[in-house]
């Protein structure tokens, strides 16, 4: 209900139950604050906010008083600027007046607002309480002597980062905010409190004192390394990215993003960052120019393709890449004469994938998350693959929501989870297949084509319940992560994920790896659909059977698949037998060295300009924020130019955004049929293998190239080194011991790793994670494995 | 008031940790709570946890506490370096806490705080070398008619002078 207040002279209709400060926020007065943040609980502590209210004898706090039918607000009265003053200067009291040798002059609230509202000079001479600065971990630099407590950053680890590691220690005039014992915070989206802190006492410490706020120029950009595609602001001086900041964008990522987006950036200027085109000539790399080096390429790809055929060339691309890209590469591919092009590195099922809808999207708005009343997560970890989905998910559990988990491994969540289903990994399509069977015994009048499939299982009291929650709920979704995507039978959960959500009367959302899944299913860089959907008459291969058909030659967009695949054995295999990998990469490896024959520098998210859709389907473009390091260059020319070089038609592009334009004007030929899933469920579940099991999940800091070359990022306590999880039960059948180093080996290749014993696993099962040097050489990321003490 | 750095590598070299009945104790005071707010039994559970270790608290015993509570450790540090009652180093065997707050300074506490250094040798939030004693200067104990005021362990003194302090001293030693 709205009432009517007045606040400097201008009536405004309000919220009833809206504090002044909100009001006049959206009125656009300017009241000056530091404790009070629109995201965060009240706390009123600072009196910053003080204004003068009719009918009040003393100025009161705006940020703590509701407003009232009638009220009539000043904000710049002369009662209310003597309140303002003195707090100013009973803040200043303890605060080091020393902006030139801050990080944060220049950009600080109580710099800002000291000159706006406090007085000239300080009257105060006596002493200053120092205070000794804490060690909060690689992100976060600290200069404790300049906090005035207005104790933003623990509210947010409380209630945004759903983790107290900050608290307010001792009292009075002693009062310090810190961790009490020295503690590297372990918040996935810690370093927001970078920018919730109005003074210097919390900021970025990779950037520290390496520029001035007015120095840098602000570039928009969107996140390159998870499909919720959070706004940011890049900062950059003299052509070289200092820093990235969120841009606001309440429909995606409201003011935050995770430490991932904000520190990805650290790893742009790593050493292995390759500017120069190069070649490989009797067994040696030399660095040559673009001409050069296209050319060992065309001829190269020319070669196979005449002497041999098309379909004996794959390529395979990354999931960060942007649309442009991905779509310039399938049209290459396809200008060639073959289907094989694909993203999908790390999936292993890929049976189901003519059912599957156009393109993964998410059923809801992202911002539309928190309003479900059930969420089943299935197979996954969202805090640490989209973390700023994982808020959202935990905002709807705040806000009354049952979420379920149904995993294989128990993990920890930063929310109380309403319930969980935990099951060997093997035996997650029984799990999702009897809840089914329980859905349809529950909701006879839905019908399915599976009925079949749903009668081979039995469903216990825990499915039955599991299926009546579902039922019960109004606004439900399902969502899959990474695990289940990427499991053995990623297909089939799917499918069935989309069984259930069928009988249950509910929606189903893939949360893909990578900024731009969605786009790249759009654009089609897929081997059984074209762009759009489009069909195709002859499918290509897909990821896996690339890998295994050892073709003679590769083409690799942005991609490092020793750290990027499911099987990063067999692609290395494939990779190393091949007659011709060109590597389209900003980055080399000591891998690529071995297995490429032509590394041509592509330019990062941030020095070209593209286009990510999110999950949800929203298309973000962005220009690049500075041009590419050295001879680098947009990844869209340099295909351009292939597609060029190779005589093929339609790659006379000027600029990026032809190509975008070229995409849109697609979205009007989408094929509606395909907007719609179509499963056929077969009649049994696959066999289950007895041995032990890998799973394998990419670690928050191992995701991507950019990423993982961040220094910062992998000194977090969230980077742990690779170790082989099991449990207490499997380590003691294996006789093995927590620490020891064991032989893990498939097929023919073995790695050595330290155990963990891990009680949340279930069943025969190994947790390893990708990304790492040390686990490339394994075979299936979802397979059996064998185990020996060293 | 932050652990110090030796502060903590004592703490470090108590191995304490809370014991079965020091839990069932906190468990009774947890029923006095609604479930869930359990971390409204904090200042019982950490008074139980101090009372058990010779009256401070080592970091260890705080964790014990916020895991034995389910709550987060740093909102047991919050309250334990809050309150004066709390001790988070090693103590002598009886704690002289005496007020120098107003009513207490009107009435002379100054004279009663000169005595008590004089005759344990030993400044503010020290403790005697007999390990017998540890003096400690509050705010307000609540008994303000009776100023000047000091606690020692549980006990409060009341209109206190020089004399009575020798006397309350001497007949403990
Ligand atoms: S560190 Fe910054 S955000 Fe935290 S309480 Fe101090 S001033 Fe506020
Ligand atoms: S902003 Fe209102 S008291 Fe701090
Ligand atoms: S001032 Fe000493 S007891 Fe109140």
């Amino acid at each position: 209900m709205k009432i009517e207040i007045e606040i400097d002279g201008k009536k405004l209709q309000v919220e009833q139950n809206s504090m002044i400060i909100e009001a006049a926020d959206n009125a656009g007065i300017t009241v000056p604050r530091f404790c009070y943040h629109k995201k965060l609980s009240i706390a009123a502590n600072c009196r910053m906010c003080l204004v003068d209210v009719e009918k009040s004898r003393k100025p009161l706090p705006a940020c703590a008083t509701p407003v009232t039918e009638g009220m009539v607000v000043r904000t710049r009265s002369k009662l209310a600027l003597e309140a303002q003053k003195s707090v100013m200067e009973f803040l200043l009291v303890n605060h080091p007046l020393d902006c030139p040798i801050c990080d944060q002059g220049g950009q600080c609230e109580l710099q800002d607002i000291a000159l706006g509202y406090g007085a000239d000079a300080s009257r105060y001479d006596q002493g200053k309480r120092s205070v000794a600065d804490k060690n909060l971990g690689s992100l976060i630099a600290t200069d404790m002597t300049r906090c005035i407590h207005c104790t933003r950053c623990v509210r947010f680890g409380t209630e945004i980062a759903g983790i107290t590691e900050m608290g307010s220690i001792g009292r009075g005039e002693s009062t310090e905010i810190g961790t009490y014992v020295e503690k590297s915070l372990s918040s996935e989206m810690s370093a927001n409190i970078i920018d919730l802190c109005p003074v210097g006492a919390l900021t970025n410490k990779p950037f520290r004192f390496r520029a001035r706020a007015w120095e840098v120029l602000q570039a928009r950009g969107v996140s390159a390394h998870d499909c919720v595609g959070s706004n940011l602001h890049i900062h950059h001086r003299r052509n070289k990215i200092m820093r990235v900041v969120p841009k606001e964008n309440e429909a995606i990522n409201e003011t935050w993003i995770s430490d991932r987006d904000r520190f990805s950036c650290e790893g742009l200027h790593s050493e292995d960052r390759v500017t120069t085109p190069m070649i490989k000539r009797h067994g040696q790399w030399e660095q040559v120019d673009w001409q050069t080096a296209l050319h060992v390429a065309v001829e190269g790809l020319q070669t196979i393709a005449q002497t041999q055929s098309p379909s004996h060339i794959g390529a395979l691309a990354s999931s960060n890449a942007t649309l442009e890209e991905l779509y310039l590469l399938q049209k290459l591919m396809r200008g060639i004469g073959t289907n094989n092009v694909d993203h999908r590195v790390r999936q292993s099922d890929f049976h189901y994938q003519q059912a599957t809808a156009l393109m993964p999207t998410l059923p809801v708005a992202i911002a539309d998350i928190e309003q479900q009343d059930l969420i089943i997560y299935i197979g996954g970890h969202p805090q640490f693959e989209q973390p700023l989905i994982n808020h959202r998910i935990r905002k709807a559990r705040d806000n009354g929501a049952t979420v379920i988990m149904i995993n294989p491994v128990d993990l920890k969540h930063n929310f109380d989870v309403s319930d969980k289903l935990i099951v060997a990994n093997p035996l997650l399509p029984r799990a999702l297949t009897a809840i089914c069977r329980a859905l349809s015994e529950q909701n006879p009048d839905a019908k399915t084509s599976a009925q079949e499939l749903l009668q081979s299982v039995t469903a216990d009291d825990k499915h039955q319940q599991l299926a009546k929650q579902l039922l019960a709920a109004d606004n439900s979704l399902i969502l899959l992560g990474a695990i289940a995507q990427h499991h053995q039978q990623g297909g089939l959960l799917h499918g069935l994920a989309t069984l259930m959500a069928s009988l249950g009367n509910s929606r189903v959302g893939l949360l893909t790896p990578g900024a731009n899944a969605t786009g790249a299913w759009f654009a089609g860089a897929i081997p059984h659909r074209g762009p759009a959907g489009l069909n195709v008459a002859k499918p290509g291969l897909d990821v896996k059977r690339m890998w295994e058909s050892q073709l003679p030659a590769y083409l690799l967009l942005n991609l490092e698949p020793e750290h990027d695949c499911a099987n990063s054995q067999r692609a290395l295999k494939a990779l190393h037998n091949a007659d011709l990998v060109i590597c389209v990469t900003p980055y080399k490896t000591a891998a690529m060295e071995q297995y490429a024959d032509v590394i041509l520098p592509m330019a990062p998210f941030t020095e070209t300009s593209g286009t990510f859709i999110n999950i949800e389907g929203k298309w973000q473009s962005f220009t690049a924020a500075v041009t590419a390091q050295g001879e680098s260059r947009p990844a869209w020319k340099v295909l351009r130019v292939l597609g060029n070089l190779l005589e093929l038609d339609g790659f006379n592009y000027v600029a990026s955004t032809e190509i975008t334009d070229e995409l849109q004007a697609l979205t009007a030929n989408i094929n509606s049929d395909q907007q719609i899933n179509k499963w056929r469920y077969p009649s049994q579940l696959p066999a289950v293998n007895n041995g032990i099991e890998r799973i394998t999940y990419w670690p928050i800091y191992r995701s991507d190239n950019v990423v993982r070359r961040s220094v910062p990022l992998q000194n977090t306590p969230i980077s742990d080194a690779p170790v082989i999880a099991m449990s207490q039960t499997l380590a003691e059948e294996l006789t093995l011991k927590a620490g020891e180093d064991v032989v893990v080996s498939q097929v023919d290749t073995s790695i050595t790793l330290p155990v963990k014993i891990d009680n949340r696993i279930a069943g025969n099962v190994v947790y390893i994670p990708a990304g790492f040097a040390e686990t490339a050489a394994l075979y299936e990321s979802f397979g059996s494995v064998n185990i020996e003490r060293k | 008031m932050v652990a110090t750095r030796e502060g903590q590598q004592m703490a470090n070299a108590n191995k304490a940790r809370l014991s079965d009945s020091a839990k069932a104790e906190i468990d009774a005071w947890l029923t006095k709570y609604p479930q869930e707010q359990r971390r409204s039994a904090v200042i019982p559970a950490l008074h139980i946890a101090q009372d058990e270790n010779k009256g401070w608290l080592t970091t260890q015993l705080m964790d014990d506490v916020a895991d034995h509570l389910q709550i987060p450790r740093v909102s047991v540090y919050e309250v334990s370096t809050f309150y004066s009652m709390y001790d988070l180093e090693k103590v002598g065997t009886h704690k002289v806490c005496v007020c120098t707050n107003l009513s207490c300074m009107l009435s002379d506490s100054d004279a009663v705080v000169a005595r008590l250094k004089e005759k344990l040798k030993i400044d503010f939030n020290e403790t005697t070398a007999d390990g017998k004693f540890t003096l400690r200067e509050v705010e307000c104990l609540g008994a303000c008619v009776n100023a000047p005021v000091m606690l020692l362990d549980r006990t409060y003194h009341e209109k206190l002078t020089p004399e009575k302090v020798d006397k309350i001293l001497g007949e403990l030693e």
